[in-house]
């Protein structure tokens, strides 16, 4: 396969910090979204980053897809600090792809699907000939279960559902060939009933092309379910981290803690109303 | 569910079509009862017509869209019942917010942004209660916002002085403003994070206990609803396709698109059961 280069990297995050420079007024106030965050990703193996919004998961994601400055620290692949300009930061983009949130303000409206696939395949492989770029789009597609490929190919992105317009957006990261992806809530703006679909994607995906994954999320039965450690943020700070089912079924931190009884559970079925009754 | 219940509100046979080309049948024959001082939920995906429903019960449909059949009756707690599809210029008026009141989707985003938080409330009651001096209404309005947990002297602030959470107590408490007999709540915490949004659900099942009012609660969240419902309604495609308490939807779902959506959610905590992250060569995921 054309897409996958040998070597068993890894990609990993040190002491990262990102601090950002608010102004009110004629003063200045530093925020600090991410705080010393480490943490490393390996091929086949999925971490989810849980916690709410402004706890700087996003933050990080952006990092480590190059699209911000971290103000300190440093992001490794294969051990080596990764580059951040011309060739290097080039290199660095073939291996770490990135899926948006929003399947709807990611894909360009004015351009076909073939078109999204195509030019990540030739940017990242200039020698190919038209007909390579066109047939490993065609895989690309199929992969991601748009089969037949031909028919979803030079459609534009307005005439597919939200789910299939994600599967696009995968398959357009997966066509530099990256080895890693860092997925920013990937399937939160997708219908209940597709979510699984296209996260079981990703997980097959994952597996066969042996991907290192980042799954960025507020959702924690998924991320119990969907990777192997889970790493917990509040307020910038990773304040749990351990394999899934030990933070989700023994958490330890209180922030962990208060996540999991806020998240909806119909075992609790009437709990609540009873609670209030009597709590008042 | 209660033995006795009575019921408030009673949607019979409701259809209601966007009438553009080709129409679309947004809701088709849908029946529902909701019985004083319960929570109904109402689930289903995008599309499948739980808003436009709730606007029809509410009457705020705008054209294109149209009833073109059913009945919506409203039991008073006075025994008298109100025709709703009937209604008119001054009796929709009394009618609308003052029995039956809505929390809008996205109402983060509801309130005017160029009036205070005191204005708007305010101009409820001077527009429902023209007798109230401004003086009670003052005083009514620090309440309301008593009730939701929102500190009274934030009355002066504008909405982007207030976080999203306090904007969606500002919208239950104007929805509670004048003691209505039901409420809709249209997907109300759906943009809000997890733990504010569970103390905003704590909330509406405290002061529902309070006052006693009804709750429609819309939302494509099934576990949520599960947990705080006392009956679920299922929409798909414009039909309501199952009707149960909020036990017998969670154990014992009778349509196919109910275990779909059911099998949507994977358990938090529970065992991981039939659910198996394909592809995955760890087993129980305890590395």
């Amino acid at each position: 396969m054309s897409g996958i280069r040998e070597g068993h990297g890894t990609l990993e995050a040190q002491h990262l910090v990102k601090d950002f420079r608010l102004r009110d007024g004629v003063r200045f106030s530093t925020l600090h979204a991410v705080k010393d965050v480490s943490f490393s990703l390996a091929p086949g193996r999925t971490v989810a980053l849980v916690g709410e919004s402004g706890s700087g998961k996003s933050t990080i994601a952006r990092m480590m897809a190059k699209l911000e400055t971290p103000s300190s620290g440093r992001v490794l692949i294969d051990g080596m600090p990764s580059g951040d300009r011309g060739r290097a930061l080039e290199r660095y983009r073939r291996d770490v792809q990135m899926v948006f949130q929003d399947p709807f303000g990611s894909l360009n409206p004015f351009h076909t699907i073939r078109h999204h696939i195509e030019r990540p395949l030739r940017i990242h492989h200039p020698g190919w000939s038209s007909s390579d770029v066109r047939s490993r789009a065609n895989e690309l597609l199929e992969r991601v279960r748009l089969a037949p490929a031909g028919r979803f190919a030079e459609r534009r992105p307005h005439e597919l559902s939200g789910g299939q317009r994600q599967r696009v957006a995968i398959a357009r990261a997966l066509a530099p060939g990256a080895r890693f992806i860092v997925a920013d809530e990937p399937v939160s703006m997708l219908d209940v009933s597709i979510r699984l679909g296209v996260l079981n994607l990703l997980a097959d995906l994952q597996r066969e092309e042996h991907l290192g994954v980042l799954y960025i999320t507020h959702d924690l039965a998924t991320a119990r379910h969907f990777s192997d450690e889970i790493l917990v943020m509040f307020r910038g700070e990773i304040v749990e981290r351990g394999p899934s089912d030990r933070v989700i079924l023994d958490p330890q931190h209180e922030y962990t803690k208060t996540l999991l009884d806020a998240a909806a559970d119909p075992d609790k079925l009437g709990m609540l109303r009873d609670d209030v009754r009597i709590g008042g | 569910m209660r033995a006795d219940a009575v019921p408030v509100l009673t949607a019979r046979g409701v259809s209601i079509e966007y009438d553009v080309d080709p129409p679309v049948r947004a809701v088709r024959n849908a029946s529902l009862t909701l019985h004083r001082g319960e929570i109904l939920g109402l689930a289903g995906e995008s599309g499948c017509g739980k808003t436009t429903l709730a606007y029809g019960i509410n009457r705020l449909l705008k054209a294109p869209a149209l009833m073109t059949a059913g009945e919506v009756t409203f039991h008073d707690a006075d025994g008298r019942d109100i025709d709703v599809v009937e209604l008119r210029g001054d009796s929709l008026r009394r009618f609308r917010w003052d029995k039956v009141s809505m929390v809008f989707q996205g109402s983060m985003n509801s309130l005017n942004p160029v009036m205070s938080i005191r204005a708007q409330l305010h101009d409820v009651f001077t527009t429902h209660r023209p007798g109230m001096t401004r003086r009670e209404r003052e005083a009514r309005c620090a309440e309301l916002l008593g009730l939701v947990g929102v500190d009274p002297s934030r009355l002066s602030s504008f909405p982007h002085e207030l976080s999203g959470g306090m904007r969606q107590r500002v919208m239950i408490a104007m929805a509670l403003a004048l003691d209505p007999q039901v409420m809709i709540m249209d997907e109300p915490t759906t943009a809000l994070d997890v733990v504010v949004q569970r103390g905003i659900i704590r909330e509406i099942m405290r002061l529902r206990e309070r006052l006693g009012f009804a709750v429609i609660f819309i939302t494509h969240d099934l576990p949520l609803l599960i947990e705080i419902s006392d009956r679920i309604a299922i929409m798909l495609e414009g039909e309501i396709v199952e009707q149960g308490t909020a036990v017998e939807i969670y154990r014992a779902p009778r349509h196919d698109y109910t275990k779909r959506l059911l099998a949507s959610f994977p358990s938090l905590r529970g065992d991981r059961g039939d659910f198996v992250r394909r592809g995955a060569v760890t087993t129980g995921g305890a590395a």
